[in-house]
């Protein structure tokens, strides 16, 4: 009796726990950053090195380095999930090889992202620092995310509908479009949120090789500077920048929110419309 | 005596000529079947996954227009026989096929042969209903689109016409668009035989079709199998001896021995169950091991 009361107990608490560290987290950022919010501060350019004006060509650059990214990486994850649940065999050495990699890539630390980044997009290629290396750097940052979940959600769609398909004469391209892709989607979803909630929360990678500038960009082979680096920015090397900061955090976390909702609001659409009808 | 077969596939598309029509008229019982023609041959079968084997010299000719019920206990390699038959085996990597199978002749585990039109022309329904998860309609549509058949009017009349064969037109002709998982069991596994009859195929291998399905559903895809006999092809493996004593012309029996699946006894359904060869096979019918 006790036991159980003293283990409800300790559940109970780690989860006050673990909210506690994320509303402390808001609260902290909407006191500090509510007051510089406004329309203006979302459009105008900043000024005085961020200390006034607004975070407009930020936010553009942002979105560009974004989907850029997505849709570099997006296809390319796709692909290769497709490859290795549907077209290779389990225990085939080139697949564990793949699978091997990217589990090496999803840990590596995403500053040596930014120096390979930079050494080869900026470099190596000449795109220097532009929003193109950086949205570059960032796909490939992200593609062991997008293909493990991409490749899980394949896998999770019943072995029986690929038999079915099969039976019936279909081949493998037929059967991945009708049934398999339809019935992965809620895990496609999925996936491609972590992946822009981990690019748009990104710095390291980004620093060197989208860079700083805070202009509004003329083309992708302009520098441009993201949300997150604003932040770093404004909080490491601007005196005085510090409210400022806390707005654009408080932006960014609002920004996080509103995807992850989106997400799961699409997956259980997806869902819904699948299993009442197609 | 008239030929059952179904001509063999010939799609309009490829005789321009010819009207776009799809009749398979009111779906009745064939003639009884007396005739036997080979239709598919099997020599010397041997199947194993990795290095397990799973059956083991297999020889046996399956005839036009019959009903050939395979029966066993199981782990006797009777849905690995089956799966051979239309090449569902080389979707398992590890399964390998020795020896051979003739359709019209025709060796199907030659690399040449065309995998999807041997599966077309050799259909298989499985013990769970398998629907995919889209509308009625488009499970009978979207197969026959990839096979060609892209004409919404002549699909419809398709879709139409092999519902009918099956019973299922009037249950759910108003609600063709509703998802295909939202039908009973029973229902689930009639629309997976019509499917299987949209591509017009010439066999039909069946593996327990109706032990998923309460005993009234069972005994509705009963009836249905028992109609579609001498248009098709039927090959079914059943446990239910009772089920095969009823609707099998010709009767397989499969036993592990060697720890593989091998075939005991092949004959005609009424002398397999009335006056088996084999004691295994009379110890089986009768109840006694198995």
């Amino acid at each position: 009796m006790l036991k159980n009361r003293l283990a409800t107990l300790l559940i109970w608490l780690s989860v006050i726990l673990i909210s506690a560290v994320f509303v402390v987290l808001v609260l902290d950022l909407v006191r500090h950053g509510w007051a510089g919010l406004s329309l203006a501060y979302l459009v105008d350019a900043p000024l005085d090195a961020g200390r006034g004006g607004g975070i407009g060509p930020i936010m553009v650059s942002t979105g560009l380095i974004l989907a850029l990214t997505i849709s570099v990486a997006a296809p390319l994850s796709l692909a290769t999930a497709v490859f290795l649940t549907e077209f290779s065999s389990k225990n085939s050495v080139f697949s564990g090889v793949i699978k091997r990699s990217l589990d090496v890539l999803a840990s590596v630390p995403s500053i040596v992202f930014g120096l390979f980044g930079n050494a080869f997009f900026c470099v190596y290629l000449g795109l220097g620092f532009s929003i193109l290396s950086g949205g570059l750097t960032l796909a490939c940052m992200v593609l062991p995310i997008l293909i493990r979940t991409f490749s899980e959600g394949l896998r999770a769609a019943p072995d029986e509908y690929r038999l079915a398909a099969a039976a019936l004469g279909l081949n493998r391209a037929a059967a991945l479009r009708h049934f398999l892709l339809p019935t992965a989607t809620p895990a496609l979803i999925a996936g491609l949120m972590l992946a822009i909630g981990r690019a748009i929360a990104e710095t390291a990678a980004l620093i060197f090789t989208s860079g700083y500038v805070d202009r509004m960009p003329d083309s992708l082979m302009d520098s441009g500077r993201a949300l997150s680096i604003h932040i770093y920015d404004l909080s490491m090397n601007v005196a005085g920048g510090d409210s400022h900061a806390n707005s654009a955090a408080l932006i960014l976390i609002s920004l996080l929110f509103m995807i992850n909702t989106l997400s799961s609001k699409l997956a259980y659409h997806w869902m819904h419309k699948r299993i009442t009808c197609l | 005596m008239k030929s059952l077969l179904i001509e063999p596939d010939r799609h309009p598309k490829d005789h321009p000529g010819q009207e776009r029509s799809y009749t398979l008229g009111p779906l009745q019982a064939g003639p009884p079947c007396c005739d036997p023609q080979t239709l598919l041959s099997i020599k010397n079968l041997s199947l194993s996954y990795g290095s397990t084997p799973a059956l083991k010299n297999v020889s046996l000719d399956i005839y036009q227009g019959c009903i050939t019920a395979l029966i066993g206990p199981s782990g006797c390699g009777k849905t690995s026989f089956l799966s051979a038959l239309n090449r569902l085996t080389d979707m398992i990597p590890t399964c390998n096929v020795y020896g051979d199978i003739h359709f019209h002749g025709i060796n199907i585990h030659d690399p040449k042969q065309d995998v999807l039109n041997l599966r077309r022309n050799i259909g298989m329904i499985f013990q769970k209903p398998l629907p995919f998860p889209v509308s009625i309609r488009r499970n009978i549509e979207l197969p026959l689109r990839e096979h060609g058949i892209d004409n919404p009017t002549e699909s419809d009349a398709i879709v139409q016409q092999v519902l009918s064969d099956v019973g299922l037109w009037a249950e759910v002709k108003d609600r063709l668009n509703a998802p295909a998982q939202a039908l009973s069991g029973g229902q689930q596994q009639r629309l997976c035989i019509a499917r299987a009859l949209a591509l017009k195929p010439q066999v039909l291998l069946m593996d327990e079709p109706c032990s998923a399905l309460d005993p009234i559903s069972s005994a509705v895809v009963e009836d249905l199998i028992q109609r579609l006999r001498g248009r098709y092809t039927i090959v079914i493996v059943t446990h239910n001896l009772a089920q095969a004593k009823r609707i099998a012309n010709y009767a397989g029996f499969f036993w592990v021995s060697d720890r593989a699946g091998c075939l005991i006894e092949f004959g005609q359904c009424k002398q397999i169950f009335e006056s088996p060869q084999h004691e295994l096979t009379a110890a089986y019918v009768n109840g006694s091991r198995g």
